[in-house]
This record gives C-alpha cells, structure tokens and sequence, in this order.
C-alpha cells in the first residue's frame, strides 16, 4: 500500500509532461535491486542486439564475419601502402596513394556506418495495441495449437499486398518489413541480413551499405590495378614475374586477395545498382514479389516509375529517425517490474504519468484514483500509473516465448556459411539468413498473453 | 461493462474518498492505423473510431489527422532539398549526419509540438489525450480516453 501512495504524490511532483522521469526510491518491491539511476531503453530491448557507449552504438549480436571483412581491408589496403605505393610514387604519379587513401577512409566509414547504424527496427507492439489487433482478428482456433498465419490485404497504388501478422512483434508488418530471425526485430524496408557487415540492411542504412559495396569496388579494383601495374614495371626488362613477387612478396597476397574479391563486389554492387534503380529490395527480388510469377500485371507499386527518381528516393530521400529510442529513460517503477517488457510500456507509462499533468493542468472534474500500482497476476486491475504493471504480467510469459523462439531460431540458423570469397550469386543468397516468417517456431504466444491482455482492457475492476 | 464499472466506482468512491487526488483513470485506448494506400510512407488512416463519437467532433478529429498527415508528407518529401541533403552527406561519407540535424528530424519536432497543442486546446478538456506516433514507431495514433466520472455525463 504504501507504494499507492507514492504513485499518487509522484505525478504532482512533476510539472511538465516531459518523458524523463526524477529518480525516486519508493517502490519497496526489490529495492536493493534498484538501480540508483534510471535505466535506458536500450538496456530492455527485447531485440537480439548489443548495445554501447550508453546506447550510442548497436550492432547484431552475432557480428558474422565483420571482424575478418574489417581485417582484410585493412590488411591489403596496408600492404598496398607498405609495398606498392613507394614504388608507384617513384615510377608514376603520387597521387596514387592519395586516391587509394581516400578510397581506403571512404571504404571503413561507411562500413562502420553500415555496422553500427539502427537498420530501421521497429519497436514491438505495446500490449495495448497487441490486445487490440487480437480483437479484430477472428481467432478461430483453440488455444493448444497454433491459429493459422494471419494476414491482412491493403490495396498499394492498386496492388494488393499481403501483410503478414508478425507473432514476436504482435502487430501486422508494414509493407516491405520483414522480421530478421537473426536479430530478432522487425526492420522497415528489409534487404538482407549481411554477415560481412554484421547487421541487417534496411530502411535507415541502405545507403550505408550501397556506398560500401560501391566505394569497395572501386578500392579493390583500384587496387587490383596498381599491384598489376607495379608488378609489371617490376617484371620488365626480362627479369620475370616469379623475381617481381619475389621483391615485393605483400604484393602477392595483396594480389591473390583482391582476385577473388573484384569479381563478387563488382558483381553485388551491380546487382544493388539494379536494385536501386528498379526501386526493389534483395528480399523481393529473390521472393519474385514483383515479377509476375504469380500473375499478370503484378508490378512493383513501390516504384516511381523512373530510374532516376527510384535512385534519388532510395539513396537521396531524408534520412528517417532511429524509431526504439534507445537512449531514451524508462520510469523507475518500469525498470524494477519489467525485465523483459520492451520499449511500449515505457512510453506509456510516460504517457500517463505526463497526462496527469495535463489533465491536471486543464482543471477536469475530480476523478478518484481506483487502486495501487502493487498488483497480483491472477486478480486484473487496471491502474491509471500502474497499467504497465498489469500488462507486464504477460512479459514474463512473453520472455519465456520469445527466449524459446530465440533458441529454436538460433539453433536452426547456426552457421550463415562462412565462406570464402564466392560467386556474387551464391554470397548473395547465403547471406541471406531470410527472414523465415515467425510463426515456424511451435510456440504459441498468443495464449499467455491474450488473457490478461483483455482482462486489462476490458475490465475496470477496483482494487478492493 | 460500463454500467459495472460506474457501480463499482461509487463503491470506492466511498471507500477511497481520502484518496481522491484528481487523478483520471484510463478507461480504452483506441488506435488510429497506418493507411498504406499510397505506399510505405507515413499516413493514417482518417476513418473516425466509433469510440470517440461521444466527446469529439469528426471534423476535428478529421483534421488533426489530415494535419499530421501533411506533416509527415513534409519530412518525407523528396524534393530538391533532400537530394541536396542526400548527396552532399554522401560526399561526406553520411559523417554530417552525426553533426547536423536531418529535415526529418527538423519536422518531427514540429509534428511534437503541434500535437502537444491538440492535447491542450481539444482533446484534454474532453478527456482524452492522443500520444505521439513516434513513440508508437509510427506505427499507430493511440488516443487514450480517460474516464469521465463528472455527474450525469453517465455513459
């Protein structure tokens, strides 16, 4: 009880309704766990990310081969500068090394970008809104198995499009989202999850990755050119290729490296060209979403119709915000009640300790606060500060689900193929860990969820 | 359901009268979905929720609505001012954008402060408050209707 009354003096203590809540110690449930200082949404994310520098920077958990692809730039482009450059410099013009420099820069940013960069992820449904798309949905099926996967057709430039019901996320999937098994999020406008980079390519950092791909053909092939050059002019004058490697030994590995890649790069970065142009994304082209397979006059209706302005809105359109709030404060009494809940509870709770204000500050009519904050699963209360409680009874459930759905998905995605340098094609298509639809995971979460999820919705009963 | 729970708050009225505090209680939530109609920008939908007939006009709510839409047309446009935006930050290596604030962000905060004047001027004198679809990952308009417990306003 005691904590009822903390909830009430809490919001009065708070002028504005602004989302960064003062710490304050006065939930007695597991108060020496408490943090001192509000915790960041970062720190609650449901998603298989790894959060640093306080949330500045994410990555995928599992960081697929970014390490080696970071590697083995640098490791040619410094025996470029070690064996090839002094030589180039003396026999040709010094501004190679200024272009491979500047290429070389050019190469790592945008790959860190495309590393560390939100790939669009969308937040999980609150567990509001969950409630609320379940009862629009006809839910046919008992509770011991499975319903069957749920869909929802909108009409897009006078194309149907699917939209599939996502069971991790709990809300339909925009057009063009696809949940990464690997990551374990939704992202807008997917493309691939990549293991050279370690990270899904969507929405916010496909202009990353396009720059990459584009700049790192340019590196390799340039490069691939100089060490040619090099060991030519080295090899003149009868003296024989064997005794120009023999001089130079970095320019062999150099060699051998950018062979076998200038052809995959070159080879993706036309495919993205492509892409780009035709407005599509790697996932619907190998789905064969737009290429009427599966009918007549199934276009793409996300294209401009226009090569030119296809290129400019996926590359040149404003830069969309990161939408999980990473940095963001959870309320105290969030932290401490929910582990696992995710980022919607948050908010809501942020909601409705700044809405007290307002509504204060708008002189409504007296209404009487129904009940305290402490709440017991089995019993369903709804509490204007509190509701987050109650909605966080499922989240142990749906922790449990989801850490379930993580296994089984991580089990059966337990080797992107690590390979070698490959044909274009083929790397394209192993790095695709596609986004298998969720709902080939034999867990059921709508079940735990859906009952108190109502019960919080639709009764209003008092505490006492 | 209502006419329950209204029974039962006169319980608690009487049993909880030291602890009025002015405090509004949550009675639903209705959410305002995305349109896709016109692809994958940000829109929604202006169909008017049954819900809310009882404390607000359609007009109103009609135009809040068309107004953010318009707003989110204005972060998303592709104009010569984005692609101006688009290629000096690929010159840069996208760096500026860790310096400079984007136009989208520029119109967002727009789109907050024009929502925080609905909620003053509409939607809280009616009991009702709507939340900033960002913080949905614009996925939903969520308006929260708070129970009102004013005498006669019996529902």
């Amino acid at each position: 009880m005691t904590s009822c009354e903390y909830q009430q003096i809490d919001p009065q203590a708070l002028p504005t309704p602004t989302p960064a809540p003062p710490p304050h110690h006065g939930n007695d449930r597991d108060k020496r766990e408490e943090p001192k200082r509000p915790r960041r949404k970062w720190q609650v994310f449901p998603g298989k990310n790894r959060f640093y520098c306080d949330g500045r920077i994410m990555v995928a958990r599992q960081s697929g081969v970014l390490p080696l692809t970071l590697g083995l730039i640098v490791i040619t482009s410094g025996l470029f500068f070690i064996f090839d450059c002094p030589f180039l410099v003396k026999h040709l013009t010094s501004c190679i090394p200024v272009i491979g420099g500047g290429l070389f820069v050019f190469v790592v940013i945008t790959l860190l970008q495309t590393s560390l960069t939100d790939p669009g992820i969308l937040p999980r449904a609150t567990p509001d809104e969950a409630a609320d798309i379940e009862k629009q949905i006809d839910n046919t099926g008992n509770a011991s198995y499975r319903p069957p996967p749920r869909t929802k057709e909108v009409l897009i430039n006078q194309q149907v499009v699917k939209l599939k019901y996502c069971f991790s996320c709990k809300m339909f999937r925009p057009p063009r989202t696809s949940h990464c098994s690997l990551c374990d999020n939704c992202v807008e406008r997917f493309d691939h999850h990549c293991p050279w980079v370690g990270n899904c390519v969507g929405k916010r950092n496909y202009r990353f990755f396009y720059t990459f791909i584009v700049s790192l053909s340019f590196l390799t092939a340039f490069i691939f050119g100089c060490v040619t050059t090099h060991l030519a002019l080295r090899a003149q004058g009868g003296k024989g290729l064997v005794f120009a490697l023999q001089e130079s030994p970095g320019s062999a590995v150099e060699l051998v490296i950018c062979f076998f890649s200038v052809w995959s790069i070159l080879g993706l970065s036309g495919f993205h060209t492509y892409l780009v142009a035709s407005n599509l994304t790697t996932n619907e082209d190998i789905k064969g979403s737009w290429s009427g397979k599966s009918g007549e006059g199934v276009t793409n209706p996300y294209s401009h119709k226009n090569i030119f302005i296809n290129c400019c809105s996926v590359l040149c359109a404003p830069m969309p915000p990161s939408l999980i709030d990473r940095r963001g404060f959870l309320p105290t009494d969030e932290s401490v009640q929910t582990a696992g809940a995710g980022i919607g509870l948050a908010a809501k709770s942020e909601i409705n300790v700044g809405t007290k204000g307002l509504l204060e500050s708008a002189a409504l009519p007296a209404l009487l606060s129904t009940s305290c904050p402490q709440m017991k699963p089995q019993t369903a209360y709804t509490c204007p500060d509190s509701s987050p409680a109650v909605n966080s009874d499922p989240s142990p459930q749906l922790s449990t689900s989801c850490g379930a759905r993580h296994t089984a998905s991580s089990q059966g995605d337990t080797s992107p193929p690590r390979h070698t340098k490959t044909r274009s094609k083929k790397r394209k298509l192993a790095a695709l860990n596609i986004p298998n639809p969720s709902f080939d995971v034999p867990v059921s979460p709508t079940s735990p969820d859906a009952g108190p999820s109502s019960k919080a919705r639709g009764s209003f009963t008092p505490l006492h | 359901m209502r006419a329950a729970a209204i029974g039962k708050t006169f319980t608690m009225a009487e049993t909880h009268s030291l602890q009025d505090l002015q405090q509004p209680a949550v009675s639903s939530k209705v959410f305002v979905q995305r349109d896709y109609s016109s692809g994958t920008i940000s829109k929604f939908q202006t169909k008017f929720p049954s819900e809310l007939e009882s404390r607000l006009d359609k007009q109103q709510f009609e135009e809040t609505i068309q107004t953010l839409n318009n707003l989110y047309a204005e972060a998303e446009k592709l104009g010569a001012e984005s692609y101006l935006e688009g290629c000096l930050a690929c010159l840069t290596a996208y760096t500026i954008f860790l310096c400079m604030e984007t136009h989208y962000e520029k119109v967002l905060k727009k789109i907050a402060r024009y929502i925080k004047d609905q909620n003053e001027k509409i939607y809280a004198p009616r009991g009702l408050l709507l939340t900033d679809p960002i913080e949905r990952g614009l996925r939903v308009v969520e308006i929260t209707i708070f129970e009102d417990r004013s005498i006669g306003s019996g529902r």
